[in-house]
């Protein structure tokens, strides 16, 4: 949990994420991240072997308990025309992007 | 509100309690519409200055305020909320309102349906004004983070008004809106309620639907309202609770009456005070102002003991590594395909996506997308978020083990009182530490209230954070009056 952040890292990063950085902003944003992990690195402090992640808290909720799942039963949704009318670029049917494949 | 009013120094002004508002339209001194009419005037006054509304929704609320005032006119019954008028943050989905969360990703998104908390305050007869200005996807702890610009706090407008739900609090805070609503993810509601002087609810996670909340870390994420006392916040609680079909985390636990649950009187009640809130870093004129309040609870006939939260330290490093991680994955659906920005110069897919999102987003939540994307990727997801998720478990578990013993907890809301536009902006990690007393009840999923208690010497608000245990909001509210009660 002490890895130091390289440019390496960043560029890998920004590749997973879909994000472009600049050049101007690669070194602030690895001095960011360094600064960032090494303060996140308190937690191995921590000795947490045999402890169970909790990922989301409705299981700690004595009253009521989780909810139950609902029917899988149709119901109406939002009309195919407004949904399409949000897109920045659409046939009325599809969203339309920059061709995919090369033929 | 006449028109005539001086915009002084400052723009604070109490908005009229929720009791009022209801005898003057059942009795016939005001009309909705007089009234919606009125906000609008104040709002057009004072929003150049203070930057809380990003949008109003005239027309809609115009024509909600006509069907009230047909109601009182007939002498029908007025639903609860009838005529009150509220303000809702950007990042909730609104029909006849664009949804920007703040961000420039979403240019031009009209949303076509209500987010189910919003749809419920419509259905209670309120009257929405428009949508209220935030942090980018509700990131940061000042409102500096907008692509809109910055709120300014309405007590001293040189200062922020706390984030990042600051155009919910600012709104409340100015008159702007009797009520608002706001989301809190690790303080977002409470931070800012304590900056600006207002009462500010985290209810309960599942406890009121997040349908229509543009998401940010869905394990984390929670709509509350903001109002201008304790009583009038538990009745905004009482009409947006419940379960919803639409959100399969939402609480199937009945509602109670919050603003009854609040009239109740706290002695008896026993009161723990964390150690670790009280250390290091806590601005001493915050402490006296809260250690003023826990003697007033004490007078009220709360017992007060002293407890110990020995993880309350580890917090803030859970908090960024979950809430990042969350955050990546929910913001991978801003890629300028369906909705909002798409760049134009994209020769390819990949590119489009690319270029929209880098164009689309700011500074802070590119950093955040950034470590959320490394603590998941391959080779760290053991090392930090899995490990978050281990220390998030010793987190929730000190405070059940904390809440057998003790029916509430009571700590200042935020260590330091409003700071200055610009203060903290060149430092992440020194922004990340305003939230040090939030971030621990947002991981437990437990709930609580921030309430005035008392001022600095330059008359900044401070506020009390009260939590309490899971469903039970209305201790916190009981607790918060008494508070609210004792000051001067």
């Amino acid at each position: 949990m002490t890895a130091k952040v390289t440019v390496g890292d960043v560029e890998r990063v920004a590749e997973l994420a879909h994000l472009e950085l600049t050049a101007e902003e690669t070194p602030g944003m690895l001095h960011d991240l360094n600064a960032i992990l090494d303060y996140v690195a308190e937690l191995n402090e921590l000795d947490t072997s045999g402890v169970e992640p909790l990922a989301q808290v409705t299981e700690l909720l004595s009253v009521g308990g989780a909810s139950e799942l609902r029917d899988d039963a149709v119901r109406p949704s939002l009309d195919r025309a407004v949904v399409m009318g949000q897109a920045p670029e659409t046939d009325g049917a599809f969203f339309k992007v920059p061709k995919v494949i090369e033929r | 509100m006449s028109s005539e009013e001086k915009i002084a120094d400052t723009f604070v002004e109490k908005p009229k309690t929720l009791a009022a508002l209801r005898a003057d339209l059942e009795n016939g001194r005001a009309k909705a519409t007089e009234l919606a009419n009125s906000y609008y005037d104040r709002i057009a006054r004072v929003n150049p200055q203070l930057n809380v509304y990003l949008s109003l929704t005239k027309e809609r609320a115009l024509a909600q305020a006509d069907r009230v005032d047909a109601l009182a006119a007939k002498g029908d019954p007025l639903p609860l909320l009838a005529g009150v008028p509220v303000g809702i943050k950007d990042v909730l989905v609104m029909q006849g309102a664009p949804a920007t969360a703040g961000s420039k990703i979403l240019r031009g998104y009209q949303p076509p349906y209500d987010a189910t908390a919003v749809a419920k305050l419509d259905a209670a007869g309120a009257v929405l004004l428009g949508k209220l200005n935030c942090d980018e996807f509700a990131m940061g702890s000042s409102n500096e983070n907008s692509a809109f610009g910055p709120v300014h706090n309405p007590v001293d407008t040189e200062r922020v008004p706390g984030g990042s739900s600051g155009g919910s609090a600012a709104a409340v805070a100015a008159n702007m809106a009797v009520a608002t609503l706001g989301t809190d993810t690790g303080g977002s509601i409470r931070q800012p309620a304590s900056f600006c002087g207002v009462v500010g609810v985290l209810p309960t996670y599942g406890r009121v639907s997040r349908h229509g909340l543009i998401a940010f870390a869905s394990s984390l994420d929670r709509i509350g309202p903001l109002a201008a006392n304790v009583r009038d916040a538990a009745t905004m609680l009482g009409v947006i609770a419940g379960h919803d079909m639409n959100d399969a985390t939402s609480s199937p636990a009945p509602v109670p009456d919050f603003a009854a649950q609040s009239d109740r009187p706290v002695e008896g009640l026993r009161l723990g005070v964390p150690a670790e809130y009280f250390g290091e870093g806590l601005d001493d004129e915050v402490r006296s102002a809260i250690e003023a309040g826990i003697e007033a609870l004490k007078a009220a006939g709360c017992s007060v003991k002293p407890i110990s939260l020995p993880h309350t330290r580890y917090a803030i490093p859970t908090y960024y590594l979950v809430a990042t991680a969350e955050a990546s994955a929910n913001l991978a659906r801003f890629d300028g395909v369906r909705y909002g920005y798409r760049s134009k110069a994209s020769a390819n897919l990949s590119a489009l996506y690319s270029h929209s999102r880098d164009e689309g987003f700011g500074a802070e939540v590119k950093r955040r997308i950034f470590l959320g994307t490394y603590a998941l990727s391959a080779g760290y997801y053991d090392a930090y978020y899995l490990k978050a998720q281990q220390v998030r478990r010793l987190l929730a578990e000190e405070y059940l083990r904390a809440f057998a013993e003790v029916d509430a907890i009571v700590t200042p809301t935020s260590p330091i009182p409003a700071f200055k536009l610009g203060e903290k902006t060149g430092d992440p990690l020194a922004m990340y530490l305003a939230d040090i007393y939030t971030v621990t009840a947002s991981l437990a999923g437990i709930c609580g209230v921030t309430v005035p208690c008392g001022t600095t010497n330059a008359g900044l608000p401070v506020g009390m954070q009260v939590l309490a245990a899971h469903l039970q909001e209305g201790t916190a509210f009981r607790v918060a009056r008494a508070v609210e009660g004792a000051q001067a």
